[in-house]
């Protein structure tokens, strides 16, 4: 084990998989020389070469395009998207080619396709750098999407998108960006990809989250901890396809359920996991599940309003006791 | 809520270089400000800083009246400065306070002022190029001569949605002018490694669009050309593309480390000062002299009342997602 930052999880992880197959090579703004603009792909030109690692133009659409053609033709293609919001600019080919291609060929033409993206929510960058769009991409049939809230998960996610035989789009937090943790040495250490985890155990309720609001969750657990309440917190890691196997049995052992993102309500994956506790885990609900979302609104810059639109441990702490506190 | 603030913009003087070269010290002064209250931690979220490219704005913008529109970049701050937007209120949305631009929800990136045909700075690279295109074909459609200009980076070039744009405002002969800020720059990637033909006027031509390019420290030759294109366009001949060679002086972002880029280079491209270049042409040097001392002043006091302003209301993040009825825009 090594501590780690988050960051230099994902570069360790770029770095064990570019030395293990060279099928695998990086494409993105600023990824070659510079070593990305958040510094993920540090080291890894001067190591790999630029065939294996380059700079491309601002051209969102037609790298991602240019990566699932060289997906079909036999590479392993890792794109970074510099922020969440520019995939909206990749979308066509995220969308209708690479999620499709697979199934439209009958299994003949796979797509093991992996985007790099990064959530800027908490960093002051504003409405068109801090979008959770995790709800449409999961909305897509044949893509995956994972977001990891660790610095293990980062680097052991990262892997097993890229041995993944599907195009796989990788979330990765801002705001997690410089947090250190724990990070196996192995290089086959790999988290399976659709397999949620339990942070913390607890009897009472479910806390449901991914990226940097388990963070938030973890510490409102503590909160209530103090409290006499006793929350589990599980982190889905796999936003498509759901680990409704762990949701649901969570759901069965605390008979409450919280979801907290740091996106937008409606139509989102938080919504999704509520349907799923409305549907097959109705008989274990014990009180309305809630979930605990950003206002329907983009996302404000200035730090006072930043704080204010995304959920915050004090706003968990309330729904949980909100949920604790109803019986049905 | 009420925009109240001493500070009118100046009216354009008679004289062509002065005029210019107050645009310019405006923004040098407004910039500069803005770099040291970021960095003493006064404002929040990013700063991209248009600091040695002043005379693209002041030359372009000097072509154009209140009734013309354009879009910028998320550099955009002294395109808006030129095209006549408020200091004061820039300011305010800078260090994200209430009366500020949008709010001061948005910060640096989205100043958008529909009374002065500002159609919006914006944080995704060359999304403003097809916006500035819609421009020209609402004043195609209207027929009053007015014009619409795109200011985009060497960077956007590389982008499809511009190459669309230009074959569509061609196909259509609006009333649109590209301008290309090219500082050599995409973030830390130098020209070269992101286009391949690095005659940025060859875009243009592929799509019949008439192109030039202008040294862009040269405040009065960007004006010239932007004069040209700026008639051709209202006369009704279509669009017009303006490649401005240009350099910016600090970090893509501010507090941008830079190593990919030698000092010397900076320096060099320093000794080209566009505030210096012009100066050297003026009769009177103490004209100058004068306006950046004015200069100074106002932002000054502009600086003071924008920190002096009220936060949003956190309560107020769902307000104007969705307009009332009835509401419009611009003309
Ligand atoms: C669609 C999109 N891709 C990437 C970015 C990240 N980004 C912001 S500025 C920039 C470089 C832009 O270069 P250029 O157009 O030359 O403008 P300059 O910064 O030099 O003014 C990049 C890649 C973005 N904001 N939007």
């Amino acid at each position: 084990m090594r501590k780690l930052k988050y960051w230099q999880a994902i570069n360790s992880g770029l770095a064990e998989e570019l030395r293990r197959d060279p099928a695998v090579m990086l494409l993105g703004e600023d990824v070659g020389r510079p070593g990305g603009a958040f510094g993920a792909t540090q080291g890894l030109h001067a190591e790999f070469g630029e065939h294996r690692v380059r700079d491309t133009p601002i051209s969102e659409a037609a790298l991602t395009g240019t990566a699932v053609g060289a997906a079909l033709a036999g590479l392993r293609p890792v794109v970074e998207i510099m922020f969440f919001d520019f995939v909206t600019l990749a979308m066509d080919q995220l969308v209708n080619q690479a999620a499709k291609m697979g199934y439209l060929s009958m299994g003949r033409f796979p797509v093991p396709l992996t985007v790099r993206t990064m959530c800027g929510a908490g960093l002051g960058s504003g409405p068109q750098h801090a979008q959770g769009l995790e709800g449409w991409l999961a909305a897509v049939p044949g893509l995956k999407v994972v977001w990891s809230s660790t610095p293990a998960d980062a680097k052991a996610l990262l892997k097993a998108a890229i041995r993944d035989p599907d195009p796989v789009v990788v979330i990765e937090s801002a705001a997690l960006w410089s947090v250190r943790g724990e990070v196996p040495d192995d290089p086959e250490a790999t988290v399976s990809i659709g397999r949620a985890v339990i942070r913390r155990s607890g009897r009472d309720a479910t806390l449901v989250a991914w990226g940097a609001a388990v963070t938030r969750c973890l510490t409102a657990a503590d909160i209530l901890a103090a409290e006499g309440i006793d929350a589990e917190v599980l982190d889905l890691r796999t936003l498509s396809p759901l680990d409704t196997e762990e949701v649901l049995a969570s759901l069965h052992r605390t008979g409450r359920l919280v979801v907290v993102q740091d996106a937008t309500g409606p139509c989102s994956v938080g919504a999704e996991v509520i349907r799923l506790a409305a549907t097959e885990g109705f008989a274990a609900l014990r009180a309305p599940a809630e979930l605990v979302s950003a206002p329907f609104a983009p996302v404000p810059f200035p730090p006072g309003l930043e704080r204010a639109y995304f959920p915050q441990d004090d706003d968990v702490v309330a729904a949980v006791r909100r949920s604790v506190g109803k019986e049905m | 809520m009420t925009r109240t603030s001493s500070h009118p913009r100046p009216a354009p003087a008679d004289d062509l270089g002065v005029d210019l070269y107050r645009t310019m010290a405006r923004i040098r002064h407004f910039e500069t400000a803005a770099s040291r209250l970021l960095a003493s931690g006064e404002l929040p979220g990013f700063l991209h800083l248009s600091i040695g490219q002043e005379a693209v704005a002041a030359g372009v913008c000097r072509a154009l009246t209140d009734d013309d529109y354009l879009t910028t970049t998320h550099r955009g701050h002294g395109h808006c400065i030129a095209k006549g937007a408020r200091i004061d209120l820039m300011l305010a949305e800078l260090f994200g306070r209430a009366p500020g631009y949008c709010g001061g929800r948005s910060g640096s990136m989205h100043l958008a002022d529909p009374g002065l045909g500002i159609l919006g700075a914006n944080a995704i690279v060359a999304a403003g190029v097809p916006i500035a295109v819609g421009g020209g074909l609402a004043a195609a459609t209207r027929g009053r001569g007015q014009v619409a200009v795109a200011f985009f980076g060497d960077g956007a070039v590389a982008e499809g949605v511009v190459h669309e744009s230009l074959n569509l405002a061609a196909l259509w002969r609006l009333p649109v002018l590209f301008v290309c800020e090219d500082n050599q720059y995409a973030e830390m990637t130098p020209t070269e490694t992101h286009l391949n033909n690095r005659d940025i006027t060859a875009y243009a031509s592929a799509h019949q669009v008439p192109a030039e390019t202008v040294d862009g420290n040269d405040a009065l030759a960007v004006f010239s050309a932007a004069e040209r294109m700026v008639r051709r366009a209202r006369d009704g001949d279509g669009p017009s593309f303006l490649h401005c060679r240009t350099y910016r002086w600090h970090g893509h972002f501010e507090g941008d480390a830079q190593n990919y880029r030698e000092a010397a280079e900076v320096e060099a491209w320093r000794g080209r000062d566009p505030l210096r270049v012009l100066r050297l042409r003026m009769a009177d040097e103490s004209v100058p002299t004068a306006i950046d001392a004015e200069c100074e002043r106002e932002i000054a006091l502009a600086v003071e009342w924008a920190r002096a302003q009220p936060s949003p209301d956190p309560g107020s993040v769902t307000a104007h997602v969705y307009q009332p009825d009835g509401a419009s825009c611009g003309s």
